[in-house]
């Protein structure tokens, strides 16, 4: 692979409530085994990509224990590897990261130290498969100076992204973050390729005049003076950063074409190794439609849920609509429906806990009830 | 190199002829247990559980799924910078080539191996065999009692005891007599073929026993002799489980009681677990319609139809309408709509397919291997398909791209073996 990749923290959202006390957006835990980076983790090493740097900056401990060690994802390597940059207060600069461009510049020396011709940048917060060989060819065949991987939501909400329009060759004309009134349904999915000294170049630039965002500073402010591409991806690709959607997305796990192409299809998405034993259904034990993480013990009834690994039911306890997540304990004669159980989390016996559709019961990290 | 304590041989060469079909083209301890594991993980887990980091692993029977399996150690953390683990298969030397033609033997050509790290013990170890064990405690006892070698042993029932090693043991269970499948045992301490020696003392045995006899073993040379030297020679009890899975029967059992609701042997202990060569982490899927009681699932499995008091290894998928009873399946195994197994094996990457019946009918032993097949169980070897609605009885084994044309009336009676491209099982 031409490219070395960096893969930076989408943000700190406000929606996903009490789920990111302890941790951001890429250690979210999803789909019974993984966390969201993983995916575009997965995606970076399976394009070849073997020289990945991760820049992060809120609340990084739940990511850094993932990060511990590269080789889950085939990146323990001397040549290249992966990079994990923290922010660091130094004399001349108090602050942490005042952007994602800034993330960028501050750690601009991995640019600069890489001899790979391009660089693919990404958000470790969405749920994908992507193959950036694919991007990459895109970007030289139109000669591009920036691509941005893009989707076309179809008539859903899209003032939660940056709004894309583009020219019936696909070139941009104009970027909207965050519209009030959208005047496209086409987002930008956050996934850049651009030419290494071409990146570093417009970083030193920007970041002198005193700006430090990607979106604003770079995109929307070069959209005439640059040649930025869309490149349109068709595939599954979701964000979490909703408590709704975050749900959503595991309980699409439960569907046989998600299964397939994330769990049952080669490239596979790798996660730390974690040796969990097989999972063990028990006398009693009643489960349909469920994704079961390995090591979870299972004596009661589950029905349309995520349960992660090691989760344990107790006999008589009923589950239904949920995501539980790793190490949670659910008692005898529990009751439990559309609900979002973080780790750890030790549910008593007999309790009930009924959340609805729209408003998930959520408990966080480590209650007992 | 740096010197080591104490550095761990394991023996893994053996075919384990009684598990028949199963350990056609690979060790025995190759062979899967507990759906995602394989046999050899057990011993290489409680090495680095124990705090040793030097192993060597013998290997002679196909070894090549060993080797792969193996690695450079990653799953155990015994990639290291200095020991870590080393396959030793055997090789040809200046003036000969040989085989390994004992237990003793093989550690014997292993010497050089074994003094790149000066180790003050050596502990020998058999890759065959589910346990859970601190040999970390073992070696304490060891230099406690300040011995030459120390034999772990289980305290069994004593009318089983002429199928084993029997110890007969004097004060403070030192060993004064070993004998070999005794009639009339004296004592109920079997051996459970885990050895600590001193190196020093071990080392000079080894030599003179080679000039005595070529195929050195530790049961019938080493100890024996050791003991008439007056060798400070020592039992060391185990309290805890110990299986060798040595029989198609045996093997069964012990994978069955891993499903009981508190099994005898834990595997979800948190601070001593055991590790696995698996290259994914899937979570498994139980489907709409699927019914799941009394089994043990492992890692990307996809079950739509029944699967009751069963043991299923990685990535095996299981079609609307299969029945699974009182069976073992192996990784990567498909078994498709409507086919049932009651008491079979089916080993790694088969196809059972639509409608397949396995396990019916009468309890014959096998017509060609009694001894190996006698339980009613019968078995699949590994990459093997079976056609569309073929009826299969007890113990009976296929092996192979079977096809209709194979089945006479579409039936494999019961005792019955198919097992093409003419090797035998």
């Amino acid at each position: 692979m031409r490219a070395v990749g960096i893969i930076l923290e989408g943000g700190k959202s406000e929606k996903l409530k009490d789920l990111l006390v302890k941790r951001g957006i890429p250690a979210m835990p999803v789909g019974g085994s993984y966390r969201a980076i993983d995916f575009t983790l997965s995606n970076m090493a399976n394009s070849g990509i073997n020289k990945v740097a991760v820049i992060n900056q809120y609340n990084c401990r739940s990511l850094l224990d993932h990060l511990s060690s590269a080789k889950w994802w085939d990146l323990g390597r001397k040549q290249g590897g992966l990079f994990v940059f923290s922010p660091y207060i130094s004399n001349n600069n108090p602050f942490g990261y005042r952007g994602t461009a800034d993330a960028i510049y501050r750690n601009i020396n991995f640019l600069k130290r890489s001899n790979e011709p391009f660089v693919i940048i990404a958000s470790g917060d969405d749920i994908y498969k992507m193959d950036y060989n694919k991007v990459l060819e895109y970007h030289q065949q139109k000669q591009a100076d920036i691509t941005i991987v893009c989707k076309d939501l179809k008539g859903k909400d899209v003032s939660d992204y940056g709004v894309m329009i583009l020219d019936e060759d696909n070139r941009l004309k104009e970027f909207e973050e965050k519209p009030l009134d959208p005047q496209s349904s086409i987002i930008s999915l956050g996934i850049y390729v651009i030419q290494r000294t071409l990146l570093i170049k417009l970083l030193e630039d920007i970041v002198s005049e005193g700006r430090f965002d990607i979106v604003n500073d770079l995109i929307v402010r070069y959209r005439r003076k640059l040649k930025i591409y869309g490149c349109p991806f068709e595939d599954y690709w979701r964000s979490i950063r909703t408590t709704e959607s975050y749900f959503d997305v595991n309980m699409d796990f439960l569907k046989k074409d998600v299964r397939d192409l994330f769990l049952n299809q080669y490239p596979y998405i790798a996660t730390k190794v974690k040796d969990e034993p097989p999972a063990k259904y028990n006398p009693g034990a009643c489960v349909k439609d469920c994704l079961v993480g390995g090591g979870s013990i299972i004596n009661g009834c589950a029905e349309k849920s995520v349960l992660f690994r090691k989760v344990f039911t107790g006999t008589n306890s009923y589950i239904k609509n949920s995501v539980i997540m790793e190490g949670t304990y659910i008692g005898n004669n529990c009751r439990i429906e559309y609900a979002i159980l973080d780790k750890e989390v030790v549910v008593s016996d007999g309790r009930e806990l009924i959340g609805t559709k729209g408003n998930p019961i959520i408990l966080k990290k480590g209650s007992v009830i | 190199m740096h010197k080591k304590e104490i550095i761990s041989m394991l023996l893994a060469g053996g075919q384990g002829s009684r598990l028949g079909i199963l350990t056609k083209n690979l060790a025995k301890p190759a062979v899967t247990f507990g759906g995602k594991y394989r046999i050899i993980d057990f011993a290489l887990s409680n090495c680095i559980n124990s705090g040793i980091d030097t192993v060597g692993v013998l290997t002679q029977y196909e070894p090549l799924r060993l080797n792969q399996h193996i690695g450079i150690g990653i799953p155990w953390d015994l990639d290291r910078k200095s020991g870590g683990v080393t396959i030793l298969s055997p090789y040809v030397k200046e003036q000969e080539g040989a085989w390994y033609s004992g237990t003793a033997n093989a550690i014997y050509q292993n010497i050089k191996f074994i003094d790149n790290y000066n180790p003050e013990y050596v502990l020998i170890l058999s890759g065959d065999h589910i346990y859970k064990m601190d040999y970390s405690k073992m070696l304490d006892f060891h230099k406690e009692n300040n011995c030459d070698a120390t034999i772990a042993v289980l305290e069994i029932p004593i009318e089983e005891a002429h199928r084993f090693g029997i110890m007969n043991t004097g004060e403070g269970d030192r060993i004064i007599e070993f004998e070999e499948k005794p009639k009339n045992p004296k004592s109920n301490l079997a051996s459970m073929g885990i050895y600590i020696f001193t190196w020093k003392k071990l080392r000079q045995a080894l030599i003179d026993d080679n000039a005595r006899h070529e195929d050195s073993d530790f049961g019938k040379h080493i100890i024996p002799t050791m003991l008439e030297n007056q060798d400070r020679v020592y039992a060391y009890r185990f309290k805890d489980y110990w299986k060798d899975v040595g029989t198609i029967e045996s093997y069964w059992q012990a994978n069955m009681e891993l499903i009981e609701t508190l099994p005898s042997f834990n595997l979800y202990e948190e601070f001593w677990k055991f590790y696995t060569n698996l290259d994914y982490q899937t979570p498994q899927y139980i489907g709409e319609e699927a019914e799941v009681q009394k089994c043990i699932i492992s890692e990307g499995c996809e079950i739509y139809g029944t699967v009751i008091n069963s043991v299923l290894g990685p990535g095996v998928y299981i079609e609307k309408g299969a029945v699974i009873k009182d069976s073992i399946v192996m990784a990567n195994t498909v078994v498709k709509a409507g086919a049932v197994l009651d008491r079979c094996i089916v080993a790694e990457n088969c196809i059972i397919n639509e409608k397949v019946r396995i396990g019916e009918g009468e309890n014959i032993p096998n017509e060609k291997k009694p001894s190996i097949y006698n339980t009613g169980i019968s078995v699949v070897g590994e990459n093997t398909t079976v056609p569309e609605g073929v009826w299969i009885g007890k113990n009976c084994v296929v092996y192979g791209e079977t096809t209709h044309e194979h089945y006479v009336n579409g039936r494999l009676e019961s005792g019955a073996s198919l097992i093409l491209e003419g090797v035998e099982a």
